[in-house]
């Protein structure tokens, strides 16, 4: 049983209870408890299963290295799955359930599977759901779907809040352990800017536990001490809580910081995102703990030696009255002597080295500890708690020598510093043999901007051990940091620490040594995943040579701990089958983030109306009253149609159509591009940047063009009007504005740097609003001002004026095939014109039209629409837009590919009008279907639907494609695929099907 | 995230202030010039692994585009550079052999 000890626990308060609930039962912990050390204490030893054995799993480690012991955290709009309750901070109130097993934890459906476990060996999936073929959608996908998966999606939206913060410094240490306070002191002495994050609300890391003493003084009261001197350096900031989870180019670091937790509904945000720049990085981060593989090595009860010590320092619990000590290392023996002197009985310390007589072997051996050397565990005895173990020869096959009852057992393969903040920008390591361990290669560092080392480690994530040397690891690394940020480093001794030497450690990969294939299966290398010794065997003896692939074929180190337990033990047994030394085999890839960080913080803030900007026009608050319903057109909203009640959208389109053709309709069209270009070269420019001849335009006349690709490619076309010689007003489509200008800056910033023009985008500065429909004129005429008449300002002709005190200019141009006045003002009156226009054209029966409507206006007259016509793969010849197509200018952008074999082949489809021989309408996108089939058996098409809709003006359906030969094969019938199967036939006719001679827009 | 410095405002730019264009001093063929030349012009990129002349503007800043010759592999940036020339000034020549005694200007422009 675990249980909590009557004293002790230097993070706990037991003067504050704090009672949750596990599974649904009620249980108590205190203040300054994770979930897992109130777990324990609780005797919860079993805590969740296994991925695909559905296996018993308790806690394992003590820090963000847990792989087994994940829940279920809160409900609603606050559940959140997979949650580490090793730090997790135990919360009053907080609901927690176990993961991955049915119907219960104690009782589990799917842990079937570990008694067909030797029928699912590594690759059995991919060996297995192969054949038949057609098994896979309907048997196996289903069976596997069922079962994949850890934890429950939450179903709600997130009720928490966060938020996103930006922090700049000079030296960031990460780790507040005694290496990251010792290299903080000594950065912070420089006066440069630091700062030191902490992963836990503590700081100190493991010295205070490990019983360090430094200067004369213990660890606790050291890293205190520290602390008071780092809080009076102005330019250090501490921040604790606060998780570096990745390290990116040129020093950009991401970290999370926890601010309320799992605390529902405050006010405060649940984490913080913090994107610190700084110039260097120190990675104190510590080392992690190896388990050792031996039989039942994943029995609840069976834990990291230093997480036994955190447990019992940190939070006074006691993992079982008896616990077996197995180590192959000096260390593990602290976690002994902490047990006995906390009362607890260590029944035998099993030692797989040949001796052990350094200092704390003997300390246990003076202390009455059994210590058994060249000793190994032959079995872990206990389901779903361990029992007790037998024991073996380390040298041998397994026969047994003893068998100790206990309740727990406590093991340590050695220790693997934390390099990922070192790897994650390439840093690279060296194995260690004398350490049995990967640390970083000083001689390779992650390099910054300026060619340099970006990042150091101190400390035991450097690979140095012993206490004295970490601190003046540390502080090296410190004065190397500063000096590299520029700094000048202060004259800072490190402190002195006293030594506690440990005798070398055994590499110790498989216990015993001898185990046969029975044994190896019950070697668990990755506890979430179920990789066993046995499986990373079979991949080696499959072919799998490379530790990456083993790393997919067996899914080692790929459960939510990305291997932080798993992986070196894992690469090392792969090493062996292989026959190659561990440094040839190699380590997987680190990526950040090192831990998971919550959705919820990369997004902060850019959700719900924070999500994205929203463009308005002058004119949206009167759309959003008039019924509009929205069309999201880049960050815009544009109204799509008006409706009015009892109105369908369909109906109001048909509507708005008819109603523009028959008397009047207004656009808003301010969200049309305006780009000015202006300057003594702006008509040269313009005649490169358009396929047509713009320097040609006359001052006050309009001319539309096409603006292509250095590909050739259609990219935009819009209304050129021209203001006097040097200016000319570009529209653009109103996705474009952007695009078109960007496209003009990088032709005059890095090719034609010579030209003197400038650009400047002028889109949000003018309202536009289109009055449209044979009407129109009459509408304007009664607001008084400037002529309009035919002669005064004739099609594509535009005038500046002044019309109804407001001063516009008018373009007569149409997007519609009806006589239409386009009116720009300043952006600040377009509400007021538009609402003048509104009361003005009411005798005369003036409606809005949205894009729709718009879209069907310029269907029926067979205009084109970027992004309907055109997708990036279409020149303006296969449009038919010759005309718009200069022969007679040298250059303009794309002419040169528009001259290449594949642009003038014949067999290009081309624009055609096409019209239902029953007068339905044509699925958009449908293909023309052609003779045969291609070379994958599929059914050859000769052309496809862009554009189609139901024509209000002439009672039928009508589109345009691009078909094969299509100018040439007017009146042929086409068959039309149809979605769900069947064909639908349809005649080639001209585009224009609405006013061919163009009278009504000259009118 | 890369910084780079714009040389135009003087601002050390996030990688998110600015937009990359792809390979500098590509030299542009126009209608005159011949299939082979003008695919190769539109197409072909050198994509070293190591000293590279890189187009960029300060897309979120001043608008400007600037050249940067920077190490493909190590991400290490040895300078940047006007848009408006067609081949890295001297000075930046200087700041890459300084670095990397052994390079040679494979990628720079055929004048």
């Amino acid at each position: 049983m675990s249980t909590r000890l009557a004293s002790g626990g230097r993070l706990i308060d037991r003067t504050n209870p704090i009672h949750f609930t596990f599974n649904g039962k009620q249980l108590k912990g205190y203040a300054g408890d994770t979930l897992a050390s109130a777990l324990l204490g609780a005797d919860q030893m079993l805590v969740g299963r296994s991925f695909k054995y559905h296996r018993p799993r308790g806690i394992v480690a003590a820090g963000p290295e847990e792989p087994n012991a994940l829940v279920n955290l809160g409900d609603g709009a606050f559940f959140e799955p997979n949650q580490r309750t090793t730090v997790t901070p135990l919360r009053t109130g907080m609901e927690a359930a176990s993961q991955n097993h049915w119907p219960s934890l104690d009782y589990d459906v799917g842990a079937l599977n570990q008694l067909i476990g030797r029928a699912l060996p590594a690759g059995f999936y991919y060996k297995t759901f192969i054949h038949p073929r057609p098994f896979w959608k309907h048997v196996f996908e289903p069976f596997i779907r069922q079962s994949a998966g850890l934890g429950k999606a939450p179903k709600d939206r997130d009720g928490d809040v966060y938020e996103h913060l930006y922090a700049f410094c000079d030296v960031l240490v990460v780790g507040g352990g005694v290496a990251g306070l010792q290299a903080a002191l000594a950065a912070g002495a420089s006066g440069l800017r630091v700062l030191v994050l902490e992963q836990w609300g503590h700081w100190g890391g493991r010295a205070p536990v490990d019983g360090a003493v430094i200067g004369g003084q213990s660890a606790e009261d050291w890293v205190k001490d520290a602390l008071d001197r780092l809080d009076r350096m102005e330019n250090v900031v501490l921040r604790a809580q606060c998780q570096a989870s990745g390290v990116y180019d040129h020093g950009y670091v991401l970290a999370t910081e926890t601010v309320s937790g799992h605390t529902p509904g405050g006010a405060t945000p649940r984490a913080r995102l913090w994107r610190i720049r700084t110039k260097q990085i120190i990675a104190a981060t510590g080392a992690i703990e190896r388990p050792l593989s031996f039989y039942g090595n994943d029995v609840p009860g069976v834990i990291l030696a230093g997480a036994v010590r955190d447990f019992v320092v940190n939070w006074g619990i006691s993992p079982g009255d008896r616990t077996v000590v197995v180590t192959n290392n000096d260390d593990a023996y602290r976690t002994a002597i902490c047990l006995r002197e906390a009362g607890l009985a260590v029944p035998a310390v099993v030692d797989a080295r040949p001796e052990a007589t350094g200092a704390l072997p003997e300390k246990a051996r003076a202390l009455g500890i059994r210590v058994l050397t060249g000793s190994a565990i032959a079995k872990v005895k206990g389901k779903k708690r361990v029992e007790g173990v037998a024991l073996c020869l380390q040298l041998g096959e397994g026969a047994v020598t003893e068998e100790i009852a206990c309740e727990a057992v406590a093991m340590s393969g050695g220790w693997s510093p934390v390099v990922h903040l070192w790897s994650h920008c390439g840093g690279k390591l060296v194995w260690d043999d004398a350490l049995a361990m990967f640390r970083p290669d000083a001689s390779r560092p992650p390099l910054g901007a300026d060619g340099g080392a970006m990042v150091r480690t101190a400390g035991t994530a450097n690979g140095v051990m012993d206490t004295p040397a970490v601190l003046a690891d540390a502080a090296a690394a410190a004065a190397d940091a500063v000096t590299a940020a520029g700094g000048q480093p202060a004259d800072v001794t490190a402190a002195k620490a006293e030594d506690e030497p440990e005798a070398p450690i055994l590499p110790v990969w498989i216990m015993p040594q001898g185990a046969g294939v029975a044994m190896r299966t019950k070697m668990w290398l990755d506890f979430q995943n179920d990789v066993k010794v046995s499986d990373v065997q079979l991949a080696a003896r499959e072919g799998y040579e490379s530790v990456e692939h083993t790393k997919r074929y067996t899914t080692l180190g790929m459960a939510t701990d990305q291997g932080k337990l798993s992986n070196i033990n894992g690469l090392a047994v792969l090493s062996q089958s292989l026959d190659k030394p561990i440094p040839q085999v190699g380590t997987t890839t680190f990526r950040p983030p090192y831990t998971p960080v919550p959705m919820g913080a990369i997004g902060g803030e850019a959700r719900g109306d924070l999500f994205q900007p929203l463009r308005r026009t002058a004119i949206h608050d009167w759309h959003e009253r008039n019924g509009a319903t929205w069309e999201p057109v880049g960050h815009w909203r544009r109204p799509y149609c008006y409706l009015r009640s009892g109105e369908s959208v369909h109906q109001a389109v048909e509507r708005e159509v008819k109603n523009t053709r028959e008397n009047v309709g207004m656009l808003d069209a301010s969200t049309l591009g305006k780009v000015l270009v202006k300057g003594p070269d702006a008509g040269k420019f313009l005649d490169l940047i358009y396929t047509n001849m713009m320097s040609s335009l006359k001052p006050g006349r309009c001319r539309y063009g096409l603006i292509c690709s250095e590909n050739g490619f259609l990219m935009d076309d819009g209304v050129v009007a021209r203001i006097d010689d040097e200016t000319f007003l570009c529209h653009t489509t109103t996705g474009g504005a952007e695009r078109i200008h960007a496209h003009m800056e990088e032709w005059l910033q890095t090719e034609w740097w010579d030209l003197k023009v400038y650009a400047l985008n002028l889109t949000e500065q003018f309202a536009q609003i289109a009055v449209v429909g044979p009407k129109a004129r009459k509408v304007l005429e009664s607001l008084g001002g400037m002529d309009l008449s035919r002669e005064a300002l004739p099609f594509m002709a535009w005038s500046e004026g002044e019309l109804g005190g407001f001063p516009v200019r008018v373009y007569r141009i149409s997007f519609s095939g009806e006589l239409s006045f386009e009116l720009a003002v300043p952006a600040n009156r377009g509400r007021e014109l538009w609402d003048r226009l509104i009361k003005a054209g009411a005798e005369h029966g003036v409606m809005p039209y949205g894009t729709e409507a718009m879209h069907v206006l310029r269907a029926e007259k067979g205009y084109i629409m970027i992004g309907e016509e055109s997708d990036g793969t279409i020149i303006p010849q296969d449009l038919g837009l010759d005309w718009a197509i200069s022969k007679k200018k040298a250059d303009y952008i794309g002419k040169r590919a528009q001259m290449r074999s594949h642009m003038t082949d014949p067999s290009r489809w081309k624009l055609v009008g096409l019209e239902t021989v029953d007068g339905s309408v044509l699925p958009d996108g449908a293909y023309a279907v052609g003779q045969g089939r291609n070379e994958n058996g599929q059914q050859n098409a000769i052309g496809r639907v862009t554009s189609t809709y139901h024509s209000p003006t002439l009672g039928r359906g009508i589109a345009m494609g691009l078909i094969l030969n299509g100018p040439d094969r007017m009146g042929e019938v086409l068959e039309f695929t149809k979605i769900g199967g069947g064909v639908v036939t349809a005649k080639i006719v001209g585009q224009v099907f609405y006013d061919p001679e163009g009278e009504k827009l000259d009118a | 995230m890369l910084l780079i410095e714009c040389p135009y405002c003087g601002v050390k730019a996030e990688e998110t202030e600015l937009a990359a264009g792809g390979e500098a001093h590509l030299t542009r063929h126009g209608p005159d010039s011949a299939e082979e030349a003008f695919a190769a012009y539109l197409f072909d990129r050198l994509n070293p692994k190591g000293v590279h002349f890189e187009r960029w503007r300060h897309v979120n800043g001043c608008g400007k585009w600037f050249h940067c010759a920077r190490d493909t592999a190590t991400l290490e940036v040895f300078g940047t550079y006007s848009a408006q020339t067609s081949a890295p000034p001297q000075t930046i020549l200087d700041a890459i052999r300084a670095r990397r005694p052994d390079w040679k200007p494979a990628n720079a422009p055929a004048e």
